[in-house]
């Protein structure tokens, strides 16, 4: 069994980001990266899934920069047994990224492809459904689980993703309620917030980790077209909303709710 | 040039908010490129469906095929690529719901087209508004394959209304083997709720951390939500902590939501929960701390403890009944 993940480099989601007075991006002075927090949650589910036995290898998989291989290192030493780096233009778009995907999970013969539901940078919640059908492979998207956070299950780090025999079973979190879904392998689930809470990567870990296998992989020697079919032409701050103003009590609240806003 | 195709999603036979939504996103997106609006509904035993999407004054081809019965992205991704390609349209359009997130991605890849999420608006030189980094930047984005994908923001437009000419309905045969429909539909576990739907209401509540486990959410805070006909929300901490169901969370990785009047109590106010509700008309925060990052963006801000405020707020909407 080869479970593949994908770790994206994205901006610390505690950070304030500001758009540059150009537009032409984000503001980057003194930012801090991290592993977009779906990913982590999806490195931790392979994690899980590993140790429930079964002789699974976890492969980490980013496009990016150079300087992604710090968030490959950091799945790295929460357990994952080797990465792959794909060095790609910045320009590239969640098209691109599925068919560089798609290229290594061929390669890989994967049978799993556990993704982050969103990039919390672009916000798109896209790649993985893109990837599932680049792949001709079943998808179940936002997977969490019927346990909290938390319960007794997710103390004893139980898997909330059912393998056996070949099918994934999927609890998905969809408007209105959970939903449940069984596809046959290989697939690709996309993890929502509610899965697991991944473990933080131990000083053993992290040393190990140095040693690991990381390949780097330029984008352009996997024979792939991942030329951008959607173009970023400026980035605007968000508007503003208008300051407002404290009330004193509850019954000047109601009041002015009811007679000044006429909301209630 | 060329025409929307707007996915008409439904459910229990009903024609959801949402999809109208969708419908007056894919009027104006027509609107704007000289071609016009058309809608597809997918699913079985559908015809109910399709005639009163088609009340809206938009033509409409519809698949019935018992593959569709239940959704699943495989299958009704398969489906709806062919009838965009058969069809001709430019421009496929649906409603940034969980459905609608699930199956254009899916789409987008089979017709190896640029796709858009969570669009907020149609600009009139072809390019698109939607937001990035937790809404802290507005991305102007153009799409430049000759198809287009785009799922749009449901605060983001007016619904549509019924009217015009009712448009014709058209049947389409599906071709869907058993390669394109893989999985398996088992069960949905739906949160029963008499309250109106997170999307759909004027007045919502939502609760944070603060309000420490679910049975407070019950006795404190759901008072006040059916005092004022609301809907119920809550901050992932709530979410997470198990007091409500995920399907309550507004925020970046929640709902996106924009009633006439939203309400945070307990709630602090971060970034990703501000994603989710700051384009609300109006926003009242009730929290102890007064330096919370919500009062920034409330129009009416009290700094009181929850527990004492929520139940004589509760008393004093009631007065005005
Ligand atoms: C990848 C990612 C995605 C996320 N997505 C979302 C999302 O979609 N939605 C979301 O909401 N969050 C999201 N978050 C989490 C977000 O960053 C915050 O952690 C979360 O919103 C905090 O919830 P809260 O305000 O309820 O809790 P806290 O931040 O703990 O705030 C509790 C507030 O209650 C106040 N309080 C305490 N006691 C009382 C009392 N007795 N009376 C009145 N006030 C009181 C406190 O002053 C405080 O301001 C996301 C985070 C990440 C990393
Ligand atoms: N450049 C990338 N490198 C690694 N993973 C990525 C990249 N882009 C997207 N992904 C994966 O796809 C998921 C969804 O991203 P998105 O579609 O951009 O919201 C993320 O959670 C990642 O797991």
């Amino acid at each position: 069994m080869k479970i593949l993940v994908t770790v994206k480099r994205v901006p610390d989601p505690n950070a304030a980001i500001k758009v540059k007075p150009d537009g032409t991006g984000i503001d980057t002075t003194n930012l801090k990266y991290v592993v977009n927090p779906f990913d982590e949650i999806a490195v931790e589910e392979a994690l899980r899934i590993k140790e429930k036995g079964g002789g699974a290898e976890v492969v980490l998989v980013s496009v990016g920069d150079k300087v992604a291989s710090e968030q490959l290192r950091t799945g790295l030493a929460m357990g994952a047994d080797r990465a792959i780096l794909v060095l790609a233009p910045a320009d590239l778009d969640s098209l691109g990224v599925a068919r560089i995907f798609h290229k290594l999970a061929t390669d890989e013969k994967a049978d799993l492809v556990l993704m982050g539901k969103q990039a919390i940078d672009d916000d798109s919640n896209q790649t993985g459904q893109m990837l599932a059908a680049l792949l001709g492979w079943p998808q179940a998207t936002f997977a969490s689980k019927a346990e909290s956070l938390d319960s007794e299950a997710e103390k004893n780090s139980q898997p909330g993703i059912q393998l056996s025999g070949g099918t994934a079973k999927v609890m998905r979190e969809v408007d209105g309620g959970l939903e449940t879904l069984e596809c046959p392998l290989p697939a690709v689930i996309t993890v929502d917030l509610r899965l697991n809470t991944p473990r933080y990567a131990s000083l053993p870990g992290i040393m190990k980790a140095r040693k690991k296998e990381l390949k780097e992989i330029a984008a352009d020697s996997l024979g792939v077209d991942i030329a951008p079919q959607t173009k970023i032409l400026k980035l605007s701050p968000p508007p503003k909303r208008q300051a407002g103003r404290t009330v004193e009590s509850v019954q000047e609240l109601v009041q002015v709710l009811h007679n000044e806003a006429k909301a209630i | 040039m060329g025409n929307v195709l707007v996915f008409a999603e439904h459910h229990a036979q009903k024609v959801l908010k949402t999809t109208q939504v969708a419908i007056a996103a894919g009027k104006d997106a027509a609107a704007k490129s000289g071609g016009e609006c058309q809608a597809v509904v997918l699913g079985s035993g559908v015809d109910a469906v399709a005639n009163e999407v088609a009340e809206y004054g938009v033509k409409v081809y519809v698949v019935d095929d018992a593959a569709l019965a239940n959704y699943t992205a495989d299958a009704h991704a398969a489906a709806l690529a062919q009838v965009v390609n058969e069809k001709g349209a430019a421009t496929l359009v649906a409603a940034a719901t969980a459905v609608g997130k699930d199956l254009l991605p899916r789409v987008a890849a089979l017709l190896g087209a640029g796709m858009a999420s969570d669009v907020m608006a149609f600009n009139a030189d072809g390019s698109l508004e939607r937001p990035m980094y937790a809404g802290n930047a507005i991305a102007t984005v153009s799409i430049t394959s000759a198809q287009k994908v785009v799922s749009v923001r449901t605060t983001a437009f007016d619904p549509a209304a019924k009217g015009g000419s009712k448009g014709a309905v058209e049947k389409v045969a599906a071709g869907i083997d058993a390669d394109s429909k893989k999985t398996k539909f088992v069960s949905f576990n739906e949160v029963k709720s008499d309250r109106p739907v997170l999307t759909e209401a004027s007045i919502i509540v939502s609760g944070g951390r603060a309000l420490k486990s679910g049975e407070n959410f019950k006795t404190v805070l759901e008072p006040l939500v059916d005092a004022l006909g609301a809907a119920m929300g809550a901050s992932r901490a709530a979410v997470d902590a198990g007091f409500v169901p995920n399907d309550l969370q507004v925020g970046q990785t929640g709902k996106v939501v924009a009633p006439a009047l939203y309400i945070a109590v307990g709630i602090s106010g971060a970034i990703q929960h501000l994603a989710g509700m700051k384009d609300s008309k109006i926003i009242v925060a009730i929290n102890k701390d007064a330096e919370a990052p919500i009062f920034q963006v409330a129009d009416y801000g009290l700094v009181a403890d929850l527990f004492k405020a929520v139940p004589e707020m509760t008393e004093e909407v009631k007065k005005l009944k």
